[in-house]
């Protein structure tokens, strides 16, 4: 493994290999195992402007490292980015395409990345999208980044928006005693004014949703949610309300001995889902609309990609060393494989 | 041409100049152009097999929606075929439990909030373009508007997209889900100006209604101080919904044309809205009035109710059309710079104006930096359409020198390509076009947009 510290070394490593897969923290092997290069010590924030609500940092830096320093001036990153304080960094994050609990309310990785500048397969540097919070110049690249695993050019230097970070966080219960009545109850909520900053399923047919804002509202905001259903729910304390949901950003609830599947659903898959795989573990997030599913290690996904297939809703391993992280229908096509011939034209960056 | 005779019916296939000419100029009526032929599409797979004809011949092909790009990206190209998508304009699919809802191309951008307003339900990106624009303009663009500080611009609210590749091939990307996997394809192909062929069906997302607005109109005596009260708002951790900011001359313009009761004395007036659950209103509307206090407005007026609302929106909104009435043309710029320099941008724009002897109004998305410097010049005074395009340049080149971009919603069209060389790097311009070729090596669609057409593209 070829440990990277400058962005210029990244050029000329892929200029110099055949192939070239790059790892940041480690927290995604299913992403990274196959990596021959580590992104972890090109770090450090760069430019940080909280007047100006952007960050400037360098591709390997740590998310939690991020978070601290925008937390100091009562800002932070609402998508909540997975495994945070297990390590994972501001590249794998947007390579993986992951977004956690908080994505909800004002959006995932995608709608915060403003720029990034990368590397190509021909190792020529490129600073693609802006360091401002609108920009309708040009192509937007970033956006391919996300999602992309890498296999759109390596990301050395990114840029995010920030939102101002609410005062106060209160969250409410609900048990529900199937899961079409959790759906129900979900969709509900989901659908109301009453603007959820999160809303999470788990497999006990228990309901959390969080309410995030100034503190004199949030408390009167809270009793409202909690009325909203036939069987009131139940408030979290203070403590357990941040333990919640930072053992999800952290994925503490996957038992043991088994690998996270991200799955992009609907709500309407959800009751399907859980019918057909019963006795896996999982969490349905934002209001619904992502699936969390702990995959036995070593099992073979052949049943998962029939389900997932069947249901339409793509997926992809994050942890565990699966040969493909992809799972279920293909999502690959025509104009993916143009444009990763117009960047990466040697295949230097293909996923084995 | 005799192709396209035999897959469509004559009156859909218009060739005379009486019938063309309404297609030669778009938003930015200073360009024209003679289009070789209109095809009316009445469904997508018209549009494929247009496409694939277009691809066959080697013959460009500009998609139209309503024709409002402010930056030509719907200008013709000569002798080419322009792709009229109006007639497309159903709804393939509207779900309120999912809050969803996949229309064709033509879809106009308002009739959306209106066919889901009643499941309380409203999408979000609001350009004051709404009554005319399409979906497939907006996707082209990106388009934003005034409320895109919170929940962001079309690409924030698009979650799939079938598309017809300038070859001719149909690709989807993304779905109904508001997360994907694997490449961003869809947020790629958002804003990419018609370069990679045309949008068939669109997946958007409509948001819940927000129960409760605050709507507050600032009067500033100078421009900059409205600009710094931007800031001060945005540092308060505040996060409105909107705020937008109108000069003397756009609130002389925009009060002449629908007595929207804005302060016709004032420098600059300060649009700030507040937007969502009524106890968090409650608490955030002291806060903003002490923000608005210090940063030194001198008259702060407050919708009282939703009528009041709609009056301000509509003084808003009807800004540039108004802009009309006060000169024969305009130049309309929409630069983004550093929310902490709209104080500086805005008063390099004055100095600008004077050294030009160009008035120029301001009405824009403060919130993001978004400004919308509006040139006004009389064309039949010679040179001073020239004037006025120097004085565009320049201020995009100040955007720039500011460390913001050329555009923040209205695209590169035609009108900016010679500015987009300057906003990036040779190498970022060469991943370009690249990009270009490998998706349409013969450059048939929109050709001459956002990219200079190669030699090639200009032969072919
Ligand atoms: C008075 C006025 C106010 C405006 N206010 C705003 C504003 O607040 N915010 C803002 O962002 N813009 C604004 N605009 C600009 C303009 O309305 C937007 O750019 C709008 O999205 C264009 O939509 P349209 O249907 O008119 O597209 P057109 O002008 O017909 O086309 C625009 C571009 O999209 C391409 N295109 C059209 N349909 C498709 C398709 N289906 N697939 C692929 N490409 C396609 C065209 O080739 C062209 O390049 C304003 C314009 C005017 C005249």
């Amino acid at each position: 493994m070829v440990v990277v510290e400058k962005p210029e070394e990244l050029q000329e490593l892929v200029r110099s290999q055949p192939r070239l897969r790059v790892t940041g923290g480690g927290t995604k092997p299913a992403l990274s195992h196959s990596a021959n290069a580590s992104l972890a010590k090109l770090s450090g924030v760069r430019k940080y402007n909280p007047a100006e609500f952007t960050f400037t940092a360098m591709a390997g830096t740590r998310i939690d490292e991020v978070e601290t320093i925008l937390a100091e001036r009562q800002q932070y990153l609402p998508f909540e980015p997975p495994f945070s304080a297990s390590g994972a960094t501001l590249g794998g994050t947007v390579a993986a395409g992951l977004s956690g609990s908080g994505r909800l309310r004002f959006g995932g990785v995608r709608d915060f990345l403003l720029g990034a500048k990368i590397v190509t397969g021909e190792g020529i540097s490129v600073a693609t999208g802006s360091q401002v919070v609108k920009n309708a110049a040009g192509f937007d690249l970033p956006k391919l980044m996300v999602g992309g695993q890498g296999c759109y050019g390596v990301m050395t230097e990114l840029t995010f928006k920030v939102f101002p970070k609410p005062q106060h966080s209160a969250t409410v219960v609900f048990e529900a005693e199937t899961v079409g009545q959790a759906v129900a109850l979900l969709r509900k909520l989901a659908g109301s004014g009453l603007d959820l900053a999160a809303l999470d399923l788990d497999a006990d047919n228990r309901l959390w949703a969080r309410v995030c804002g100034f503190r004199s509202a949030v408390l009167r905001r809270t009793e409202r949610v909690r009325q909203s259903a036939p069987t009131p729910g139940r408030i979290l304390t203070d403590d357990e309300d941040a333990q919640f949901w930072n053992d999800c950003q952290e994925f503490r609830w996957l038992p043991d001995g088994r690998d996270l599947v991200k799955v992009a659903i609907t709500p309407k898959c959800i009751e399907k889902l859980a019918l057909l795989l019963p006795h896996v573990a999982r969490r349905f997030s934002v209001g619904g609309n992502l699936a969390w599913i702990g995959w036995p290690t070593g099992e073979n996904p052949a049943q998962l990609r029939h389900v997932l297939c069947e249901l339409e809703c793509p997926g992809l391993f994050v942890t565990g060393t699966p040969s493909t992280p992809y799972v279920g229908p293909r999502v690959d096509n025509l104009f993916a494989q143009r444009l990763r011939a117009a960047i990466d034209p040697h295949g230097k960056f293909a996923v084995s | 041409m005799s192709r396209l005779r035999q897959s469509l019916p004559p009156d859909r296939v218009l060739t005379s100049r009486a019938a063309t000419t309404s297609f030669e100029s778009d938003g930015l009526t200073a360009y024209r152009e003679k289009p070789g032929v209109i095809v009316l599409v009445e469904s997508t797979s018209e549009v494929v097999d247009v496409v694939k004809l277009c691809h066959e011949f080697g013959v460009p092909f500009v998609a139209r929606g309503s024709g409002t790009s402010l930056s030509g990206g719907s200008l013709p190209i000569a002798n080419g075929v322009v792709i009229s998508l109006n007639r497309l304009n159903k709804i393939i699919d509207y779900s309120a439990e999912q809050r969803t809802i996949t229309v064709e191309p033509g879809f106009i951008n308002l009739e959306v909030s209106k066919h889901v307003a009643g499941d309380r339900l409203y999408y979000s990106p609001d350009p004051s373009s709404g009554p005319v624009c399409t979906i497939g303009g907006n996707v082209a663009f990106n388009s934003g508007g005034a409320h895109c500080l919170k929940y962001g611009m079309t690409a924030n609210h698009v979650l799939g997209i079938k598309a017809v590749l300038p070859d001719g091939e149909v690709v989807e990307f993304g779905g109904e889900s508001l997360e994907h996997v694997g490449p961003d394809l869809c947020g790629m192909f958002v804003g990419s100006e018609g370069l990679f062929g045309v949008a068939l069906e669109i997946t958007l997302r409509v948001l819940p209604q927000p129960e409760r607005f605050h709507t507050v109109l600032a009067a500033y005596d100078t421009l900059a101080g409205a600009g710094d009260a931007v800031a001060m708002i945005v540092a308060s951790g505040l996060l409105p919904g909107a705020m937008e900011i109108m000069d003397r001359l756009a609130i002389e313009a925009s009060e002449a044309a629908v007595h929207a009761g804005y302060p016709t004395t004032a420098a600059a007036a300060l649009l700030v809205e507040l937007e969502g659950p009524s106890e968090e209103l409650d608490a955030e509307i002291p806060l903003l009035e002490q923000v608005i206090r210090d940063s030194g407005a001198y008259e702060v007026r407050v919708a009282a109710n939703k009528e009041e609302r709609s009056r301000i929106w509509v003084g808003r909104k009807c800004a540039f059309s108004a802009i009309g009435r006060l000169s024969p043309d305009y130049l309309v710029q929409d630069g983004v710079v550093p929310r902490t320099e709209l104080g500086n941008a805005l008063s390099a724009i004055e100095a600008l104006s004077e050294q030009y002897g160009l008035r120029v109004a301001n009405v824009f998305h403060a919130g993001d930096g978004n400004l919308h410097p509006l040139i006004l010049f009389d064309g039949r005074i010679p040179g001073e359409f020239e004037q006025a395009e120097h004085l565009a340049g320049e201020i995009l080149m100040m955007c720039l020198r500011l460390g913001g971009s050329i555009t923040g919603e209205h695209g590169v069209g035609v009108e900016k390509i010679a500015y987009l060389p300057e906003m990036y790097t040779e190498n970022e311009m060469n991943l370009m076009r690249l990009i270009r070729q490998a998706v349409d090596p013969a450059e048939i669609a929109n050709r001459g947009k956002m990219l200079q057409a190669s030699a090639l593209g200009k032969g072919g």
